[in-house]
């Protein structure tokens, strides 16, 4: 286990990184004094139990919640994220596990929701939606994001499949050309092959020099894609493992809060008791 | 499924067309060519029944009497679109009429003025409506049901003791008893068909010139032609009677407004967002509450503009205008027509087609002489078996993605 305060990343400045963020509700503290970083052309898995605050602190990235203390750096500068547009404008983009797409919508009309592209020259005046320009361009994104599972762009999104779904979603917040992703579970309730064109999607956002940070429940996915693997619990970062030299137990263990080797079972013990 | 075929080239010719007919079913969309032979059959059963039915004068009032539902119509599509209702739309077109009726005849105020303010008073109403559901969170049925009777109250007000109100304005008659010469009649169907084939290669060539999908030629012409045949036939048999009424006139052109405004514009696409996934369009940094106010604004106004034309037709106004069955034909016949009640998805021109199918019916049942009793009955059941064909479509789309 590396401990928390040295990352695998190195000494120059992360692309994002929080200091001793903390977020309490009421009593409940969900955040304590967290560090956090994501460097450029990196997946970050974020994982811990329920409870763990990993939500919490995805939240106050994206700006959705303002938290109680901490600094923002990004580039290596101090940063201000209060509400989701100051995220937006620093580049940050979240994927909300509800993928908050709109069925009714095609794929074109879901990807350019909120920023959809006007007609040119005089027909400027008339408010027109240049559907064209704006399909030729969604094609153009999900042909480089190498998503092969979308062949018609016009089709309602209510009629895609949740692989397919959470392509459209990834692909729309790509969008605003964001240097850090947020994914916040993109793997809940898909099936195996659907899983694997997400991870595919996810390590090309990474060989585009992204930084991306995903949350996930389900450790086989995490040591497909990340490279880096935070763990919380209780609201604390309780450790940081590079992928390549850790076994799952040691991350299970880290997540549960039990040491190594036996103390599984006691946990396991735990659990039943 | 349809989304995993390799749609992005289409098949030309017959075999595209059917496919597009097919994805068009299966995303429950082919509402049109439903409603279309639902129109069939009823003036068929009609037209055995009693052989005016079909005759030009009748058809001629089929149309008229269902301009001012029609219009009431519009703006209820709109307010459904955003899966919302307006209950009240009745009720304001009757005070918005009735507000004009005493300014035109008790004021002497030139009667364009008044129809202006008519329309003024119904965008406040909306204004009012929008206010309540977005600052205080209350459901849309809620507001727009105690609304309408307050409205109704403040008709009865503004009508005072006499309760009627007799219209000899030579505007406000014009607007319904205008009639197109055949010639002109003829020119109007020529320069509308022009356009829609014209838009339609226009928007064609776009795409292909882009490398994008485009749908079969075939198609296209199909549809154009399905069109042509109908303002060919509608100009046929107006200028066997009266010839074509200025008003279907206007009422089309406020439907073409409209659906440009829903289908091709930044606005009316947040509108379907807004419909579809509200959070999704918050997120989206849509303004859902302007969106929301707006549309309850363009819904009473459009109302108010139906209770103009409903009093013109009846040259007078009374305390019962925008009462009765009115709210409940405006609101079904979009819903027969394909609208959603649950949001997100239907078209301007449901509010026509709607508007065609109840009058039909109604018009129909006039004919024969049913008792208010069977009408009742009729015109219910037909509402009810729309609805669940609605929601049955829903259940499957929805079933579907799991």
């Amino acid at each position: 286990m590396i401990p928390d305060s040295s990352n695998a990343t190195g000494s120059a400045s992360p692309l994002l990184e929080l200091k001793g963020v903390s977020k309490a509700f009421g009593a409940n503290q969900a955040l304590s004094g967290v560090d956090f970083e994501v460097d450029a052309g990196e997946v970050v898995a974020l994982v811990g139990d329920n409870g763990a605050g990993k939500s919490t602190l995805i939240k106050a990235i994206a700006g959705v919640q303002v938290c109680d203390e901490g600094t923002f750096y990004f580039k290596g500068s101090p940063a201000r994220i209060t509400n989701p547009q100051e995220a937006a404008a620093l580049g940050i983009a979240t994927v909300y596990q509800d993928l908050a797409l709109c069925d009714n919508l095609d794929v074109v009309a879901n990807l350019y929701l909120g920023r959809e592209q006007f007609a040119r020259g005089a027909a400027r005046a008339t408010y027109f939606i240049d559907e064209t320009a704006m399909e030729q361009n969604a094609l153009k994104l999900l042909d480089s994001l190498a998503v092969t599972t979308i062949k018609d762009v016009r089709v309602q999104v209510g009629s895609l499949s949740g692989g397919q779904r959470q392509a459209v979603a990834i692909a729309r917040s790509l969008l605003g050309d964001p240097c850090v992703v947020l994914l916040d579970e993109p793997t809940a309730a898909l099936g195996v092959s659907q899983t694997e064109q997400v991870l595919v999607l996810i390590k090309t956002l990474r060989e585009r020099g992204l930084g991306v940070v995903v949350i996930s429940h389900n450790l086989e996915n995490v040591f497909e894609v990340a490279d880096r693997i935070i763990v919380l619990r209780l609201g604390r970062r309780a450790a940081t493992f590079d992928v390549r030299g850790v076994s799952r137990e040691d991350v299970v263990s880290a997540i549960t809060g039990a040491e190594f080797g036996v103390e599984a079972d006691n946990d396991n013990h735990m659990e039943t008791a | 499924m349809s989304a995993e075929q390799d749609t992005r080239v289409s098949a030309g010719g017959l075999v595209g067309m059917i496919q597009d007919i097919g994805r068009k079913l299966a995303q429950g969309e082919a509402g049109t060519l439903l409603v279309l032979l639902m129109v069939a059959a009823i003036w068929t059963f009609f037209q055995f029944q009693n052989d005016r039915f079909l005759s030009p004068g009748n058809l001629t009032n089929l149309l008229l009497q269902q301009a001012a539902v029609a219009t009431i119509s519009i703006g209820v599509v709109l307010i459904l679109l955003l899966g919302e209702i307006d209950l009240s739309v009745g009720a304001v077109s009757g005070l918005c009429a009735s507000v004009m009726a005493v300014l035109v005849v008790q004021r002497g105020m030139p009667a364009v003025l008044a129809v202006v303010i008519a329309l003024g008073l119904g965008a406040l109403i909306g204004l009012f409506n929008g206010f309540m559901i977005t600052r205080f969170q209350i459901p849309s049925f809620v507001v727009t049901l105690a609304g309408s009777l307050a409205w109704v109250g403040f008709q009865l007000l503004v009508l005072g003791q006499t309760g009627t109100i007799n219209l000899n304005d030579r505007f406000i008659m014009g607007l319904t008893f205008t009639y197109f010469s055949p010639l002109m009649g003829w020119v109007v169907a020529a320069l509308g068909l022009a356009a829609v084939l014209g838009f339609s290669l226009l928007g064609r060539s776009r795409r292909k010139a882009a490398g994008l999908r485009v749908g079969s030629m075939q198609g296209l012409l199909f549809r154009t032609g399905g069109i042509g045949i109908a303002f060919i036939t509608m100009v046929l048999v107006a200028n066997q009677d009266r010839g074509l009424p200025l008003v279907v006139f206007l009422v089309f052109m406020l439907a073409l407004a409209f659906s440009y405004l829903t289908e091709r514009t930044r606005f009316g696409r947040h509108m379907f967002a807004v419909g579809g996934n509200a959070e999704a369009a918050r997120r989206a940094g849509i303004k859902i509450n302007n969106v929301r106010i707006i549309v309850f604004m363009l819904g009473s106004t459009l109302a108010a503009a139906g209770g103009v034309l409903a009093a013109s037709r009846l040259l007078a106004v009374n305390q019962s205008s925008g009462g009765s069955d009115l709210l409940l034909m405006a609101i079904a016949g979009p819903v027969i027509a394909g609208t959603s009640l649950f949001g997100g998805r239907g078209s301007v021109w449901s509010a026509l087609l709607g508007a065609i199918v109840i009058g039909s019916i109604a018009n129909g049942m006039n004919l024969l002489a049913f008792s208010s009793s069977v009408k009742f009955i009729v015109t219910g059941s037909v509402l009810i078996t729309a609805v669940t064909i609605e929601s049955i479509t829903r259940m499957r789309r929805v079933g579907e993605r799991t």
